[in-house]
């Protein structure tokens, strides 16, 4: 129900179109890998699917998303909801600064000024954290500044606060890129169990990153800069990364370029 | 709660946004745009939570909230250029009488608006002129030494210290360029006159007061020192790391690189700065109203003399608590002109700024 | 231009050194890398290219060969005696006029200063209470005028403004910026007569004049703060699928609300000394008067300039009580100053905390 059609999608910031005519369908409960040189619009075609590329100034888009069936650039859809629904992890961790452990998780909620008890709130927070597998290294300090936490562990408290709004879609933005080897592991770890419950998109530059984790993986190119990126193959991972269909694809994944 | 009623909504909605999408793409194997799909291995989980309803999860009265915040926020920029519209309208119709009015009508009985706005207004240019070319070397320098010369540790204290002499209000500028320093000057005047009264600027008699233009100005530029200083500060630091370096590598001293590296990027800068400094000083009242003793419709470039030009802010500022009639009108026309000369200063200050941060 | 023969007077000196002509300007607008290419030129011209590409730290003979060595030295050392006489010639004054207020206004630094209105004085006695209460009440009202619209503007510019709009709300802020303080007055005098007749005279045309001139340093300064709010924390408040006006409203205030505090305390700092739109419109009166809305209403600036215009037979006494009355102002506007600056400080390291965390 929660899978993702992307059809006819273009993505443009003023004059300069960055994602021309792409089209796919992202499976639920997978994880599904953009890979592709830098540039080629990968990063502004999954801020597309939360609608967060419009609120760039001069971004506009044309096709359409469905969520389960869903346009989510339908006329009567609230992009605030979509964004709700689909919620995104980015490439540098960003807590929000003076809010503690306990309150970052707890911060979709509140500021939608949704009422939750003292013990429901507890809940969220402990089931929150613990999908984002950061519960046994914060529970003795809830209270305690998010911004106080590691590079790694603050990534994995936004996944928490990401998790904390029960979203379907999981959109992760070169989730590990500011992260060290280690932390990268326990992204990872968490990734292969975040697919259990949620549909997964992560753009990453790290190939064997979307080997090792993807189920799905799309490739985008550019024919040069300033060109429209456009999606070159998509499949099962073992089968771009074993036998790629297109000669880019195969180029790319042979680090002969990008 | 509401993370369990999130998903209990579904139905109509949802299939009135499926509906309108018309684009459901059933099956996930399909291929799409001619893109090689070869489908994918089915995980074996069951099949995902249902979650509907897009169309109407937020409560209405938080969008209309969110709508009303907009519209704040807009109401807020149309806000400020009514208020500015209205200083034009309203200065325009209380000042356009006054250009018609006669001897009898205007303020220290000019013959006409204009014999009267003239040597005001060359008042203010000349006194705002001189403010900043002694302003400026100063401001300058000042610059300099916070930025380049400075150690770090002196270079905050420094900078507040020159702030300070912009917090101070103008006023006390007033009250103390007439109680100390007009007395102290008049010592110097009778020196300058004796010594230097072959230029033009110092010839005439010497004012026993003090309280001439060359006073006013030197206040006045105590006044544009500090923004000007904050200025060329600014584009001073802005200027690129990698020429200084360049000029140090190559065997440059501090002021040769200075004067290679950070003078030349700065240039534009530094006028812009100067400019928002004469706008400064064009438009300061207080302290050039009660340090001038000014003599009706004079134009002099003499400094030192107990007769001098007055200026417009200052001309106002005297005359408008006796105004009535027309004379107020007079004074709001010379509002306007003022108005005039600062936009027009602080706008060819922005073109100088706004051509530096362009190239 | 360095290598002039020293003056007597090295004030009149670094004009001729320092100042930029405005006709070279126009040189200057050309690309950087040509500036560049000057900078390498000029600077090799009098360093022989192989006592850079020699090795080592040592001080090569080639480097007095274009141009003596101590004329280079001495450019050197005169251009940082000038920086320095610059700072002097900003500083003493300075001293000189702080020494000034404190030590003149000294004399009427007591009680009766601050707890008697003029009502009724002729001579010595008195004080300003009338005027530091009308310059609360008038301050307080331009707070109320300004700090909503300019705050209100400013979130528009940083969060809303796309377009022609806001292109042109910045361009009139800068505009505001620049209106002289007594054609503040003039307007406000010009709007009420309008309204209420002529030779209106309030408190409240006084704060509405004040406000013309605050709210541009609000707008400014709250912009700048807004700005410095890190663009991560807008995304990641939107991306949990948050309103914008609960995005700003409970993550982008509160995280830059010391740095508002010290944008409004910068303009109430800017508008507190101000005496000629308040001279104009809010006029003196010897009395308290504690309604904004009618009559004349007295303020510490107006009550320095009158103090001084008009003298009475015992001249001492009202040039006493202009001085007490300028050392109160210039300590409301100091202190202020400094309020502000802790503000923005409290806020500026949070700032960058979270952005070397990120």
């Amino acid at each position: 129900m929660s899978e993702l059609a992307i059809t006819g999608f273009s993505a443009s910031y003023g004059s300069f179109r960055a994602v021309a005519d792409v089209g796919l369908t992202i499976a639920a409960r997978a994880v599904t890998a953009f890979i592709g040189p830098s540039g080629c619009g990968k990063s502004t075609l999954l801020r597309s699917i939360n609608r967060l590329h419009e609120t760039v100034p001069g971004a506009t888009v044309s096709g359409t998303v469905t969520l389960g069936g869903e346009d989510l650039y339908g006329r009567a859809v609230d992009p605030v909801e979509v964004r709700r629904r689909v919620g995104m992890v980015f490439q540098r961790p960003n807590p929000f600064p003076g809010l503690s452990i306990r309150d970052n998780v707890l911060a979709g909620v509140k500021l939608r000024r949704h009422r939750l008890a003292k013990a429901a709130a507890d809940n969220l927070v402990e089931v929150s954290l613990r999908a984002a597998n950061l519960w046994d290294e914060v529970k003795d300090r809830l209270g305690k500044s998010g911004t106080s936490l590691s590079g790694g562990q603050q990534q994995r408290l936004c996944i928490a606060r990401a998790i904390a709004v029960e979203p379907a879609v999981l959109l992760m933005d070169e989730p590990c890129s500011a992260l060290d080897p280690l932390s990268t592991l326990a992204i990872e770890d968490l990734m292969a169990s975040l697919r259990q419950d949620y549909t997964v998109v992560i753009v990453t530059h790290n190939m064997q990153q979307a080997a090792r984790i993807s189920d799905a993986t799309a490739f985008f190119s550019t024919d040069g800069p300033r060109q429209p990126g456009r999606l070159i193959e998509y499949g099962p991972t073992t089968t771009i990364f074993s036998r790629p269909a297109e000669q880019a694809t195969a180029d790319y994944i042979a680090g002969r370029f990008g | 709660m509401s993370l369990t009623t999130d998903r209990l909504e579904m139905g109509p909605v949802a299939g009135s946004a499926s509906a309108h999408s018309g684009t459901a793409l059933a099956d996930p194997s399909a291929p799409l745009s001619g893109v090689p799909y070869a489908g994918l291995p089915d995980p074996g989980l069951p099949a995902p939570r249902p979650r509907i309803g897009l169309a109407t999860r937020r409560s209405r009265r938080d969008r209309l909230a969110e709508l009303a915040a907009q519209k704040t926020a807009a109401g807020a920029g149309w806000a400020i250029v009514v208020i500015l519209a209205g200083v034009l309208v309203f200065l325009l119709v209380q000042g356009w009488p006054a250009l018609a009015a006669g001897a009898d009508d205007l303020p220290a009985h000019a013959s006409d608006f204009w014999t009267l706005a003239g040597p005001l207004a060359f008042g203010s240019l000349w006194a705002s002129a001189l403010a900043l070319s002694l302003a400026a070397p100063i401001a300058i320098a000042v610059a300099l030494a916070i930025t380049q010369y400075a150690p770090r540790r002196l270079r905050t204290a420094l900078g507040g210290a020159i702030d300070l002499l912009a917090a101070v209000p103008s006023v006390v500028y007033g009250l103390w360029g007439l109680m100390t320093v007009a007395p102290l000057l008049a010592r110097v005047y009778p020196w300058l006159t004796a010594h230097l009264g072959w230029l033009p600027f110092f010839a005439g008699q010497p004012s026993a007061s003090g309280r001439t233009i060359l006073t006013a100005a030197i206040i006045l530029a105590l006044m544009v020192v500090p923004i000007m200083a904050a200025v060329c500060r600014e584009v001073f630091v802005r200027a690129p790391a990698s020429s200084a370096e360049a000029a140090y590598a190559l065997g440059a001293t501090r002021w040769e690189t200075i004067r290679l590296a950070v003078l030349p990027f700065a240039r534009s800068g530094i006028i812009s700065g100067a400019m928002l400094g004469l706008g400064r000083a064009l438009g300061e009242t207080m302290a050039v109203a009660m340090v001038l003793s000014p003599t009706p419709f004079l134009v002099t470039f003499h400094l030192v003399e107990s007769s001098n030009p007055n200026t417009v802010a200052a001309f106002i500022a005297q005359t408008f608590p006796e105004a009535h009639g027309l004379e107020t009108s007079a004074l709001i026309a010379l509002g306007l002109i003022l108005f005039a000369l600062t936009f027009a200063v602080n706008a060819a200050a922005r073109r100088v700024a706004a051509r530096a941060a362009g190239k | 231009m360095s290598t002039q023969a020293p003056a007597p007077d090295q004030m009149s000196l670094s004009t001729s050194a320092l100042l930029p002509t405005p006709a070279a300007a126009p040189d200057q607008t050309s690309a950087p890398a040509f500036a560049f290419a000057q900078v390498a030129m000029s600077a090799s011209s009098h360093v022989p290219a192989h006592a850079a590409a020699s090795p080592g730290g040592r001080v090569f003979p080639a480097l007095t060969g274009a141009r003596p060595a101590w004329r280079r030295r001495f450019a050197n050392r005169f251009a940082a005696i000038v920086a320095a006489a610059g700072c002097l010639a900003a500083l003493i004054p300075l001293g000189f006029l702080l020494a000034a207020v404190v030590s003149r206004g000294a004399a009427r630094f007591d009680l009766a200063f601050i707890t008697q209105t003029m009502r009724g004085v002729i001579g010595a006695g008195g004080g300003a209470l009338h005027a530091i209460v009308g310059t609360v009440f008038i301050t307080a009202a331009t707070i109320c005028f300004s700090v909503p619209l300019g705050l209100a503007a400013a979130i528009y510019l940083v969060e809303y403004g796309r377009g022609k709009l806001a292109r042109t709300v910045t361009f009139l802020v800068d505009v505001m910026t620049g209106i002289p303080s007594i054609v503040a007055g003039l307007f406000a005098y010009a709007l009420l007569s309008l309204l209420l007749g002529p030779g209106v005279r309030s408190g409240l045309a006084g704060a509405l004049a004040l406000s013309l001139l605050m709210t541009p340093v609000v707008i400014r300064a709250s912009e700048e703060m807004l700005r410095l709010v890190p663009d991560d924390l807008r995304e990641a408040a939107c991306a949990l699928g948050v309103g914008k006006h609960r995005v700003i409203t409970q993550v982008i205030l509160p995280t830059a609300l010391s740095g508002l505090v010290s944008a409004v305390m910068l303009g109430v700092a800017r508008i507190v000394g101000e005496t000629a739109p308040l001279l104009l419109v809010a006029g003196f009166t010897d009395s308290m008067n504690l309604n904004l809305a009618d009559g004349r209403m007295a303020t510490l600036p107006v009550y320095i300039y009158s103090q001084w215009q008009n003298k009475g037979l015992d001249a001492a006494a009202y040039d006493n009580r202009a001085w007490t009355a300028a050392l109160l102002l210039i300590g409301f506007v100091l202190i202020l100053n400094l309020l502000a600056r802790l503000a923005g400080r409290l806020f500026a390291p949070g700032a960058k905390r979270h952005a070397r965390a990120s």
